[in-house]
């Protein structure tokens, strides 16, 4: 495997902010790439150092081999971009965008059909729309089109699910699922955590800093210890309850569950499981069962972050 | 301070917003097709549903905003063709699009939304203080709204369409683009809310947000297509999740 991107130690403020903290990783060729954190988090920072739309105040960054400040006019012709606000022409048709993308690259629509018709075929029943009238969905895929009508080599996706309904994005990482088996080189960045499972790797990445770069299990794995999901009706009452409880290292809301870690590492999960239980009957908690569960990518990433922006002393 | 139990609350005589055969077209496209649903005082109600479903128009006529083509609804008590400003007077609204004046400190937003809504001068300060000493904001309560993190910004927002004490609160995408800390903590501000007996109705993608609501509606073009609590509504489909339940009724296959 060969290497696409490489990042290293890249730094990026804009006045106080540290947008970008340091940050190094690399992505092998073919690889679909998971950029994993919330807003504010140096997503479209790193994104746009990378497709050399912005300069980096140090570091080094290569693209395909290209470095992003000093081969910026070899590297834009081989890179394809989706910005992460919707950057088409909202006056345009569909194919008329389309057509302006390709033009700008010096090419034609019906000369790069091949690489976009999986796409396009679900947008040609659209193609005299305008793009304002396009649902998000159908956004966002004629945006992806766009970006793929020159050809890119390697291709960077900024937040391209934010917004889109559940059905909608599990289509779009169809869709880029597609492109990575015809081997296209895929960074994508996004706020939904439950994404992270469809890359090959990801960087989890939060106020400039990355968490975590690894494959979604292997962080998952990493996970230090026994997590339990609690189910009750009274989870509110639970929740408030737990967090005066002595043993608590970390209690939280999951879905329909409460998810729970206990301080003692060494403890028998069996022994938490009832001593948790016993604790809500206590507090007068009824129909609470108690079981050992699997984190995911989101569990990891909360353990990992730390506290959060709006537990910190320095708001502003 | 000590929310009363969602119960209590939940009895009251008349229900938070109660829309029947509600009803909206665009020329020849009904954009909100006939539905009919009621969310209880104190009720945390997630209005779920697919990009272009009708969730967006429903809101537009629940707010006021928008004259329905059919059917009825109250909100708040008051009814959206003849009301809509009573409706208004008693409703917060808060999205992830726009919220607060970015420009404007935390402070100046305050004022200017206690205006709008007819709040005394001493209503103002006096709430505005609290809230911001609630939020632990208040050593920032100066500095531009655009200068604070956008968990902040998020949970600013939501205190400041609670300001003149709605009786329903509408929350657009509340939490979009939020670390899962403050997602969270976000949500504990939302029972809260709930729980001392103002109705919300929130719209969200994060489907394991669904599933911290007392009932959820999924919308699926124009049509109310699904409706209950959680809880029932995977045991009733026979699906692990409201994630899952989603896409089997917005794609059936």
């Amino acid at each position: 495997m060969s290497t696409s991107v490489a990042v290293d130690n890249l730094v990026k403020h804009f006045g106080t902010t540290k947008a970008l903290d340091g940050v190094s990783f690399e992505v092998e060729r073919g690889e679909l790439f998971g950029l994993i954190g919330p807003d504010g988090a140096g997503k479209t920072t790193l994104l746009r150092i990378l497709v050399t739309l912005l300069l980096p105040q140090s570091g080094h960054a290569t693209v395909l081999g290209n470095d992003v400040v000093t081969d910026m006019w070899a590297l834009r012709q081989r890179v394809g971009y989706m910005a992460g606000r919707f950057s088409l022409y909202p006056d345009l048709s569909v194919e008329e965008n389309l057509q302006f993308f390709a033009s700008v690259f010096g090419t034609t629509i019906e000369h790069e059909h091949d690489r976009i018709a999986p796409i396009y075929s679900q947008l040609e029943p659209f193609k005299g729309r305008r793009a304002a009238a396009l649902s998000g969905g159908m956004k966002q895929k004629l945006a992806l089109c766009c970006a793929l009508v020159h050809r890119p080599e390697i291709l960077f996706l900024d937040e391209p699910t934010t917004g889109v309904d559940a059905v909608s994005r599990r289509e779009f990482w169809d869709l880029l699922d597609g492109l990575t088996r015809e081997g296209l080189t895929t960074i994508v960045s996004t706020p939904y955590m439950d994404e992270a499972t469809r890359c090959h790797r990801v960087a989890l990445i939060q106020r400039g800093r990355l968490l975590a770069v690894d494959t979604p299990a292997s962080i998952v794995a990493a996970f230090d210890r026994p997590l339990f999901g609690i189910k009750t009706p009274n989870r509110y009452d639970a929740l408030r309850a737990l967090r005066e409880y002595e043993r608590v290292h970390s209690i939280y809301p999951f879905g329909e569950q409460l998810h729970y870690t206990d301080k003692d590492l060494d403890r028998e999960p069996r022994a938490i499981q009832r001593e948790v239980a016993e604790f809500l009957r206590s507090r007068g908690i009824e129909q609470v069962s108690v079981d050992t569960i699997e984190p995911s990518i989101e569990d990891s990433f909360i353990a990992r972050m730390g506290t959060p922006e709006t537990m910190r002393g320095d708001a502003a | 301070m000590t929310p009363e139990p969602v119960s209590a609350a939940a009895s009251a005589k008349t229900d938070a917003i109660e829309a029947k055969d509600l009803t909206r077209t665009f020329g020849g496209f009904t954009a909100v097709d006939h539905i009919t649903f009621s969310v209880r005082v104190g009720e945390v109600f997630g209005f779920l549903g697919a990009n272009g479903a009708g969730k967006t128009t429903a809101i537009r006529m629940l707010t006021g905003l928008l004259t329905p083509s059919g059917g009825s609804a109250r909100v708040a008590g008051h009814d959206v063709y003849t009301e809509s400003e009573a409706i208004k007077r008693n409703i917060g609204y808060m999205s992830q699009q726009f919220s607060l004046y970015e420009d404007l400190t935390a402070r100046e937003n305050i004022r200017l939304y206690g205006g709008i809504y007819d709040l005394s001068r001493a209503q103002i300060r006096e709430r505005g203080d609290r809230m911001l000493e609630q939020l632990g904001l208040s050593a920032v309560g100066n500095r531009p709204v655009r200068d604070l993190p956008l968990g902040w910004r998020q949970k600013l927002a939501f205190s400041v369409a609670l300001l003149h004490r709605p009786r329903v609160v509408f929350l657009d995408e509340p939490t979009s683009g939020v670390d899962p800390i403050t997602r969270r903590q976000f949500w504990e501000s939302i029972y809260e809310t709930a729980s001392s007996g103002t109705t919300v109705l929130v719209t969200t993608h994060y489907m394991d947000e669904a599933e911290y609501c007392d009932r959820i509606s999924i919308m699926v073009a124009g049509k109310i297509a699904a409706m209950g609590t959680p809880a029932d509504l995977k045991h009733d489909r026979g699906v692990a999740s409201i994630d899952d339940l989603f896409v089997q009724l917005a794609r059936p296959a």
